[in-house]
């Protein structure tokens, strides 16, 4: 649970995006992409879920990486190599069904992007042809530019303000693609609203959809319930029946609306940290 | 000539719900003489039947009698781990005390008058606890050779470990959570359960030799086969029953309805009650509503009552429930200190509905007024809806507690082991070993949710059988 390594990938409007390697010697020999860990920074802390973004097996360690957004992100980016995590379990979740689909689209926005390098590494790897699209508000937030091209055979990029890449959204990008082309997967993670929109886009066309949800959880082994989602109508929980899910049944509403639960409290512990 | 049952002392009503503290305070020396004096004696005990353990109940309580504490304590730690626990959490009325000699054949549960053996048994606990008296042991040069897997460590894999660990036997127990103890950790509110109870039994099992290792999910970090390829010689699952049950009524999903295991977790093992000292938040409501009437349901809305106190918010904290209070599976004590403490009660009620703002947060909560019909095959009366009865409550936090399915994160990836329809493993019912080699289970992942108990009955069971194994091997 130590820290190894960390480094900032990130740094805009003060809220940073940071890289930590932990040693997880057991986690790291099981872990496969789309799978996540349950992490504490202290025995106050919180629970909280964060994908495991790389795996180093003759170090034994994992790779996470995470915007410093709420209380236990910053507490976790307070900590420095040496230090260690209190809690860490994983991996958790089912891991991202790799095989040979033909054509795939990856779409990753904002701190996402972390999330679908494992992913797209692993399509890759099982010879798919993988096209990425990555999407930031400007182009000084995007991060793994360069990974992301490695693990893929062509990468575009959106921004909001047109700084980098296209001006506007992923779903712009992802919209002309499939006027263009046929493909046979499209994989999505980033912010709810983006996930969302993707979910829409794709619609129309029929190609197969797949979403990685980031609903809040506990203790993230199927216990609480804290993760429910909607998902074709039925009660899911994230954590044992996902993270994954087909973009197309997912109640997105009720999900937005169930990750802002806590919004109050944590705007409050964060003035009262300081933080 | 019976004299009346000696009363046990309590936290008065006003301290303690606003507080975290031990409602029960048990008894002194005098009040514990007292009441194992009301003991007969019977020739033939029936009490001891009644124990899922079977402790030897009249020969402890005998012992109290003449002050001889130490050998009580040695008598009933010969079949139960853990008598402060057990003194705490047995649902006694309905074991040992529903045996008694002074319960009525055909009550549902104990009478008043029954001897209250649990308190007696808490006391005795306690003493053995506050004096550290030791337990015996036997070891075993043979199994002392040997190392056991413990998956889980709540009450059926802590009281495996302790059974295993006095032959000598190394054991190491496997949790998934950072804290050991299981539902008694996550589950059972302090003011049911101090933690510096459960503390020092989980201390007195790591004397003994047995380590904890929390974080560690098998079925994720290892598969059974590779903790056997690791040299563990045989391995015991106490997975619990670990998924909760919802009621599948629409707007269940809406913002604050919780299930009781999320309500509790957060409150028990996060320490949510003291945010933002600790960093789990929880909603507490102006209408909590909890649904169930089991244990779980007391302490859900006993929990929920606390943090409206504690929160200066007005205590209006109600349990929902289909039957009546008769037919709730609940402690009797643990009823009568919800209503003492001002949770309120609807009986008769059916949830139909739940619903919410435009924020998604809860707010109201619809149901069916009922009627006991006929028996069911649980042998309680069935509740059916009346029609046309439907009413509406405030509802800003509601918490589900209607039971609990297995979970499946290990049995789900371990294909060899046999399930039967609910999910939950198949034993041999004599010695606890599941459809694989050198694998036993035991607590709510066999037969579904039990009590803590039954759950170290089993324990003790298969470990039993697990020594028998070993020295076959």
């Amino acid at each position: 649970m130590k820290i190894v390594s960390k480094d900032i990938l990130n740094q805009y409007g003060g809220v940073r995006i940071v890289r930590i390697s932990v040693e997880a010697v057991g986690i790291a020999r099981k872990a496969k992409a789309g799978q996540f860990v349950v992490l504490m920074t202290s025995e106050k802390g919180e629970r909280v879920p964060l994908t495991i973004v790389g795996v180093d097996n003759k170090k034994g360690t994992i790779v996470l990486i995470f915007q410093e957004a709420g209380l236990t992100t910053k507490l976790l980016g307070q900590l420095n190599v040496g230090d260690s995590l209190y809690s860490l379990v994983g991996p958790l979740g089912h891991a991202t069904e790799i095989k040979k689909y033909g054509k795939v689209i990856i779409v990753g926005g904002g701190v996402g992007i972390a999330e679908i390098y494992p992913v797209a590494q692993a399509f890759k790897q099982a010879g798919n042809k993988v096209t990425m699209i990555l999407g930031a508000r400007t182009k000084d937030i995007l991060i793994l530019e360069k990974e992301l091209k490695e693990a893929s055979d062509s990468l575009l990029i959106a921004t909001d303000d047109g700084s980098y890449g296209k001006k506007g959204f992923t779903t712009d990008v992802l919209r002309e693609l499939l006027a263009q082309d046929t493909y046979d997967l499209v994989y999505a993670v980033g912010p709810i609203p983006m996930m969302r929109n993707v979910a829409k886009t794709t619609r129309a066309s029929g190609v197969k959809t797949m979403v990685s949800l980031n609903a809040l959880m506990v203790d993230g082994t199927g216990m609480c319930g804290c993760c429910r989602v909607t998902v074709g109508g039925k009660t899911k929980f994230s954590c044992v029946d996902g993270p994954e899910f087909d973009a197309q049944l997912v109640d997105w509403d009720e999900l937005l609306k169930r990750n802002a639960i806590y919004q109050e409290n944590e705007k409050h512990i964060c003035r009262l940290n300081n933080l | 000539m019976i004299k009346d049952p000696v009363k046990i002392k309590e936290r008065s009503c006003q301290e303690r719900s606003a507080s975290f503290e031990e409602v029960v305070l048990g008894y002194g020396e005098e009040e514990a003489l007292k009441e194992a004096s009301r003991c007969i004696q019977c020739k033939n005990p029936t009490c001891i039947s009644g124990c899922p353990v079977g402790i030897d109940i009249k020969k402890f309580i005998f012992h109290i009698t003449k002050k001889d504490y130490a050998a009580a304590y040695a008598t009933i730690r010969e079949k139960n781990n853990f008598p402060s626990i057990c003194g705490r959490v047995c649902p006694a009325e309905y074991q040992c005390r529903r045996k008694c000699v002074f319960t009525k054949k055909d009550e549902p549960f104990a009478s008043e008058r029954a001897i209250n053996i649990h308190f007696l048994e808490r006391f005795v606990g306690d003493f053995g606890k506050d004096n550290q008296l030791p337990v015996a042991t036997h070891k075993d040069p043979v199994l002392s050779k040997l190392k056991v897997a413990v998956v889980g460590s709540g009450p059926a894999g802590l009281c495996a470990a302790g059974e295993l660990a006095r032959y000598g036997i190394k054991v190491d127990i496997f949790e998934a959570l950072h804290k050991a103890g299981g539902v008694l950790q996550y589950g059972i509110p302090p003011f049911r359960l101090p933690r510096n109870i459960l503390d020092f039994e989980i201390d007195y099992l790591k004397k003994l030799g047995v380590s904890i290792m929390p974080n560690v999910i098998i079925g994720r970090m290892q598969s059974l086969e590779e903790l056997f390829k690791e040299g563990y010689a045989a391995i015991f699952l106490g997975l619990g029953a670990g998924t909760p049950s919802f009621l599948g009524v629409p707007g269940e999903n809406l913002c604050n309805v919780y299930s009781a295991n999320e309500f509790l977790t957060r409150v028990n093992l996060m320490s949510a009650y003291k945010f933002p000292e600790f960093h789990t938040p929880i909603t507490i409501g102006k209408h909590m509503i909890v649904i169930g009437g089991g244990n779980t349901a007391m302490d859900a809305a006993r929990v929920a009552l606390r943090l409206q106190k504690m929160n200066n918010i007005p205590a209006n904290t109600s349990i929902f429930y289909r039957r009546t209070e008769t037919e709730m599976p609940a402690r009797r004590l643990e009823i009568e200190h919800a209503k003492e403490e001002g949770v309120q009660f609807k009986l008769l009620v059916q949830p139909v509905k739940f619903s919410g703002d435009e924020k998604g947060n809860v707010k109201k909560l619809m149901c069916l007024q009922c009627k006991l019909g006929e028996p069911d095959a649980s042998g309680r009366r069935r509740p059916v809806a009346v029609e046309g009865s439907d009413f509406e409550a405030d509802c800003d936090v509601a918490i589900i507690a209607v039971g609990l399915n297995a979970n499946t994160i290990l049995t789900g990836v371990t294909p060899d082991l046999q399930l039967d329809k609910w999910g939950d493993i198949v034993v041999n019912q004599e010695t606890m070993e599941t459809s694989m080699k050198g694998v036993f289970a035991g607590g709510d992942i066999v037969g579904g949710e039990g009590t803590v108990i039954e759950a170290m009955g089993m324990a003790k069971k298969a470990a039993r059988a697990i020594t028998e194994y070993l020295k076959k091997l």
